[in-house]
């Protein structure tokens, strides 16, 4: 079986400062891989730059998703070839309702496939049942998209995107970052409920507590732009346990 | 001075200066003087520093005639707003025309007349104070236009529509129409004013507008002007509020080469609810120009106001948002917001807050912004397969749709709303 994901050799640069010093991953159909490290290691900075964000440049390497060059892909492009990024910081859009959002990007990636587009009827009758994944009535769709929502609702909404997009690679950046533990809770079943043998999650997180609800197969640990070490689920804990100063040389002043 | 303009104004008297009493001609007379001793504006004038007007006065213009071939009611279907029975009042180069409009269905205490009709009983009605250069132009010349009154008390349920079309036979023929909007005691009522070009004449319309709102009414006032983009376009509408009066507009500016409108609105007596929402829309060569003006003249009065442009290609704009607050206004609550959007680097605009204020106990604010789409935004949208052509559209028409939401009317709302998005090119 092909890889989904094979990075090799990737480094870049937002602005003169190199952040990703030659990074390796693979990633196979059906897998879920954690990516840790402290902040500013470069593990929010390979999430956004396997989605095309502009902020920085691909300076060495290859990204080849399901076989094909990513890297030369526009960001959309990227969506459409099923990679999808939960942000970190969601952006608000005031002036556009989460239903018209969620349906002309549902509809941009069907059309990208020579699919026929949804009506807003038929699309509905999809979101009902999205909805109910992360467990959210109807009333949050007719809301600007993220604007005004607290930052669970926020990344609530990110994984109904998600839901409702099933991509092939499911990106999450640091999801877990300020949910208390019910939305963490629903955040989590979100992402189990679409766990399938044809897709693959990597889940970027500075804590354990989220691998708890997600298990993955494999743990990285990025630190300074290199992975610094890989394991099964267990080196979390280890993580959780010890800190990242074992590893990285760098002392944590993580708050607990 | 246009030699042609005091021509047409010469021929004009001599006929009379249209259906009416000598008091009627007498005004005309001395409009056309006021007028012909000022002259058209220069950017000399404060007023008109960033709007040169001189393309309009280069051209020799002569008043509209009825064109030949008048249009047929199908071809009004893209400028109606709401289903064919709700009341419009419909104007083809500045006259009335009894057959395109709809008269109908207008409830008991709501009068309407042409303005023709109304002058010529009062004459008076052709209000010279609180001039500018154009409606002192608009008084010498302008025969047509709405009257209405909706009796104290009354509910008018549906919008009534003004519409005034400009054919494509226009080009340099000027249109001169004034309304008067009365909204006396305790009524509530909706208006829409429209302004659009059949065809893409070079013509111009200079209109002028009065909304007199009564103690405890409630008015919600849209303005639609849609003019060809070779068209020329001066409005001045002047609003007057008496105690506990609520009154929105929204104004919608898209069409003309040049295009000033001037709202004043006065806060006249206390307990009065002003809010004055604008979006301007520019492109090509395009000059849009806003100029409003806030009477704060009495106390605990409370003014809101939101202005947002759109700027495209090598279009300018301009806005200029003037609060006045009276000394004895205390206790005004007075916000001012005024927000554009470039699209291109040769698209410019000029913003002026001015807040003059004479009263200690206010609160007053202001706040203007020029700026671009934000690239995270972009991002985002593009992240989740959204084009980044139709993330531009997306994301300008909701930077748009924040003044549009505010209008009440959900029909005239969900009008204009369709209008933005043509406009932008579709949505996808």
């Amino acid at each position: 079986m092909s890889a989904m994901l094979e990075i090799a050799g990737l480094r870049a640069s937002a602005g003169e400062k190199e952040i990703l010093k030659g990074i390796d991953l693979v990633v196979q159909p059906g897998e879920v891989h954690a990516v840790m490290g402290p902040n500013g290691s470069g593990k929010s900075t390979l999430a956004q730059v396997l989605a095309g964000h502009p902020a920085y440049t691909v300076t060495a390497g290859t990204v080849r998703f399901q076989g094909a060059d990513l890297l030369d892909l526009e960001p959309e492009e990227r969506a459409q070839a099923g990679v999808f990024l939960a942000f970190q910081y969601p952006v608000e859009i005031t002036g556009v309702t989460n239903a018209y959002f969620l349906r002309a990007s549902y509809n941009a990636i069907r059309k990208a496939h020579g699919q026929e587009e949804l009506d807003p009827m038929d699309f509905l009758d999809l979101l009902e049942q999205k909805l109910k994944l992360v467990e959210w009535d109807s009333g949050i769709m007719s809301r600007a998209v993220n604007s005004g929502f607290s930052g669970g609702e926020k990344k609530r909404n990110e994984i109904l995107q998600m839901a409702v997009l099933e991509p092939a690679l499911a990106i999450l950046d640091e999801t877990d970052s300020g949910l208390d533990i019910d939305a963490l809770r629903i955040v989590a079943n979100g992402v189990n409920s679409l766990r399938r043998p044809d897709r693959a999650t990597i889940v970027v997180t500075h804590y354990q507590r989220l691998l708890d609800y997600i298990i993955p197969d494999y743990v990285h640990v990025i630190a300074d732009g290199r992975i610094v070490k890989s394991g099964g689920r267990e080196l979390a804990l280890e993580l959780e346990a010890k800190g990242y100063e074992w590893l990285t040389g760098i002392a944590e002043g993580a708050p607990a | 001075m246009s030699k042609a303009l005091a021509e047409a104004f010469e021929r004009f008297s001599r006929n009379g200066g249209g259906e009416g009493p000598t008091e009627l001609l007498t005004r005309r007379r001395e409009a056309w003087g006021r007028f012909a001793a000022a002259g058209f504006p220069s950017s000399r004038d404060e007023e008109w520093r960033f709007t040169p007007v001189s393309a309009i006065e280069k051209i020799s213009w002569t008043p509209a005639i009825e064109p030949v071939s008048p249009p047929v009611p199908r071809e009004l279907d893209p400028y109606r707003v709401g289903p064919p029975d709700w009341v419009s009042l419909v104007f083809v180069n500045g006259r009335y025309d009894a057959g395109l409009s709809q008269e109908s269905g207008l409830p008991a205490g709501v009068s309407v007349e042409p303005l023709a009709t109304a002058l010529a009983r009062q004459p008076a009605l052709l209000d010279l104070t609180e001039a500018t250069p154009f409606s002192v132009l608009n008084a010498a010349f302008a025969r047509d236009g709405a009257v209405i009154r909706v009796a104290a008390g009354v509910e008018v349920v549906h919008p009534i529509h003004l519409l005034f079309l400009t054919t494509a036979s226009a080009a340099a023929q000027t249109v001169q129409v004034r309304s008067l909007i009365v909204v006396e005691q305790g009524a509530r009522a909706q208006f829409v004013e429209s302004y659009a070009g059949l065809g893409d004449a070079a013509s111009f319309t200079n209109a002028v507008t009065d909304v007199s709102v009564g103690a405890g009414a409630w008015v919600e006032h849209s303005r639609i002007q849609r003019e060809s983009e070779s068209a020329y376009h001066i409005g001045l509408t002047r609003v007057e509020q008496q105690r506990d009066s609520h009154y929105r507009s929204f104004t919608l500016a898209m069409g003309g080469a040049i295009a000033r409108h001037d709202l004043r609105a006065r806060l006249a007596d206390e307990n009065v609810e002003t809010l004055l929402y604008g979006l301007y829309l520019g492109r090509g060569e395009q000059l849009v120009d806003n100029h409003t003006v806030i009477y704060h003249d009495r106390p605990n009065c409370r003014s809101w106001e939101v202005y947002k442009g759109v700027l495209d290609g090598k279009s300018h704009a301009v806005f200029n948002g003037k609060v006045l607050v009276t000394p004895e206004a205390q206790k005004t609550d007075a916000k001012q917001t005024n927000r554009n959007l470039l699209l291109s680097d040769g698209a410019k605009v000029d913003t002026k807050p001015q807040l003059e204020i004479f009263a200690d106990d206010v609160r007053c604010t202001h706040g203007a912004t020029v700026g671009r789409l934000d690239e995270t935004a972009f991002f985002y949208l593009q992240s989740r397969g959204i084009s980044r052509s139709a993330a531009k559209r997306l994301l300008t028409y909701a930077f748009a749709a924040e003044v549009t939401a505010e209008i009440a009317s959900v029909p005239v709302r969900e009008a204009l709303d369709r209008l933005v998005v043509e406009r932008l090119g579709g949505l996808e």
